[in-house]
């Protein structure tokens, strides 16, 4: 299957000709497949924000190509915009870009740019809101009355709106408390499952997205250091570790044990599979003589 | 493309023109601007532009980055340029329709951009080489004889640097949230007058609020540092005065006595 989203030698310079250029990212070469859920991991200043800003045209590569459905997505101005509602972007404290009267409205902002009509986008706002568990009688407050978790939430959904074939999300946890983290990251979940798209999720915490990824990339310094299902890339942990990411802990007591002589799989790396892996060398060691 | 808006922009280097007191470089900007407004011929003109080219290069800021200075301004000195060249009155040597163009014209429009330019050339390349900080320590230090007549040095000196300060925060977050809506479709590239108008609300508002949001948060936390005013303060980086600075100010104080006689004699 030929993947819905890929660049080809992606290379990016920030203030190019002044004395701050710098090279954000160099040589990026991704794809995913359609109804993939990617995470992409780096520290701070890695690339990972300026890389995602391409995949939906934001951002000009230097160099390189960004492919969505194999067609380049610079080919024309109108292709460009035609693909801001297919890969849809929300960004790091998504709540700041808030500005509409009342909640609807702010949800209905980018269905209205897709030019569709009323009741298409009654459908669509209601049934975003309903994905991130924003309240029907939300819908008439002004956004700026909401509590900051809400305030995520409904801008998650204005992106969600626009039913993009590509849903990436920056940090989409930051600054929340535990439960409100982990109920985001459930509503995003169940939206994939729904709707069957792709999902990019970008973070610096590993804890967080290796439970609900398919896939890990790794940036470090611009590149792409790692790429592949996350038992893969969590048996690296020195080398994660070097370039200032942490891997899960239950992966390292995982790890642990396997040194000590335990049979354990290296695909553990959650506290449910830890459960299951133990209790079950458990009844195997109980059921021999 | 936002990011590139350079006005009152610090570019960090290692050049004595860096490493000037910055009341030295505040005196001499004032000195450079008088010296280029008393320039009423070619070589008072050529003088001119031999000094700034002179501190562009010692500076080593490049000359395409001080340039781009003057591109938002381009068509006020386009404007100014065509005014001089078709209303001087002189010895007309092209005449079409109701346009007449005279030597004198040509020649005044010529000096006229060319002060425009080299103004703002020589002004950026103090904000290019002083950072923020200390250009509003030097002039709250140059100021600091009207506290006496109880005008609120310190107050000015601390607004503008924090209004120097936010300046590139509010362009960064003007671009966030700008690719935040572009991402959701907004468009502020085409439409007509009012179209457009009408595409920077979803821009401004939350601009506006998180500049709100910004101040309070910044009065917060200066006050929980005990902040009240000037009063007492000291400062981590004390200006000095060095050897450098004084024979700079004393080059400054020749070109103005130079340019003084030149404009005496009309050369």
């Amino acid at each position: 299957m030929a993947p819905i989203i890929s660049t080809e030698n992606l290379r990016h310079l920030y203030s190019e000709g002044t004395p701050f250029e710098h090279v954000a990212i160099d040589g990026i070469n991704f794809s995913a497949e359609k109804g993939e859920i990617i995470g992409i991991i780096g520290h701070t200043g890695s690339g990972k924000s300026t890389f995602i800003q391409h995949l939906n045209g934001l951002l000009k590569p230097t160099s390189g190509r960004v492919l969505f459905n194999g067609e380049d997505i610079f080919a024309s101005k109108a292709v460009t915009r035609e693909v801001r509602f297919k890969v849809g972007l929300v960004f790091q404290y998504p709540e700041y870009q808030l500005f509409e009267e009342t909640v609807y409205k702010d949800i209905a902002f980018g269905p209205k740019n897709m030019k569709l009509d009323e009741e298409q986008v009654d459908i669509r706002v209601r049934g975003a809101a309903e994905f991130v568990g924003v309240d029907e009688e939300l819908l008439e407050k002004s956004p700026f009355d909401l509590s900051g978790g809400q305030k995520r939430r409904v801008a998650i959904a204005g992106v969600m709106a626009m039913q993009p074939d590509v849903l990436i999300l920056d940090e989409p946890t930051a600054g929340l408390d535990p439960s409100g983290r982990d109920s985001i990251i459930t509503n995003i979940m169940r939206y994939h499952d729904a709707t069957g798209c792709t999902i990019i999720l970008v973070t610096h915490s590993m804890e967080e997205i290796a439970r609900s990824v398919d896939r890990l990339v790794v940036f470090n310094k611009g590149r792409i250091m790692m790429d592949g299902v996350p038992s893969e890339v969590f048996e690296h942990d020195e080398e994660l570790r070097r370039v200032g990411l942490s891997v899960p802990e239950v992966s390292l007591v995982a790890k642990r044990l396997r040194e000590l002589g335990l049979p354990l799989d290296c695909s553990v790396y959650t506290v449910e599979q830890a459960k299951k892996a133990l209790l079950a060398m458990r009844g195997g060691a109980a059921g021999a003589p | 493309m936002l990011r590139d808006v350079t006005l009152g922009q610090y570019f960090p280097g290692d050049s004595i023109v860096h490493r000037l007191d910055p009341r030295t470089k505040l005196v001499l900007t004032i000195l450079y601007i008088v010296a280029l407004f008393l320039a009423v011929d070619y070589f008072s003109y050529a003088l001119m532009i031999v000094v700034l080219a002179a501190c562009i290069i010692v500076s080593k800021i490049k000359l395409r980055v001080i340039l781009r200075g003057v591109k938002p301004l381009i068509i006020i000195i386009i404007i100014t340029g065509l005014l001089n060249l078709f209303y001087t009155k002189g010895e007309p040597i092209l005449e079409f329709w109701i346009f007449k163009i005279t030597l004198e014209g040509i020649k005044r429009a010529v000096f006229m951009i060319l002060r425009i330019v080299m103004l703002i050339m020589g002004t950026f390349l103090l904000t290019y080489t002083t950072s923020p900080v200390a250009l509003t320590d030097g002039l709250e230090s140059l100021l600091s004889p009207l506290k006496k007549l109880r005008f609120p040095v310190h107050e000015l000196a601390m607004m503008m640097s924090i209004a120097l300060r936010f300046i590139p925060t509010l362009v960064e977050e003007t671009d966030k949230i700008m690719s935040a809506q572009k991402a959701r479709g907004a468009n502020f590239e085409t439409g007509n007058l009012f179209q457009r108008a009408k595409a920077l609300l979803p821009l401004l508002i939350p601009l506006f609020i998180s500049a709100f949001r910004r101040a309070d948060e910044l009065a917060v936390a200066m006050e929980s540092r005990c902040y009240n005013g000037g009063e007492g303060r000291t400062k981590m980086k004390a200006l000095h005065m060095r050897a450098r600075d004084w024979v700079a100010l004393v080059l400054g104080a020749a070109l103005l006595a130079v340019m003084i006689v030149m404009n005496v004699y009309k050369i």
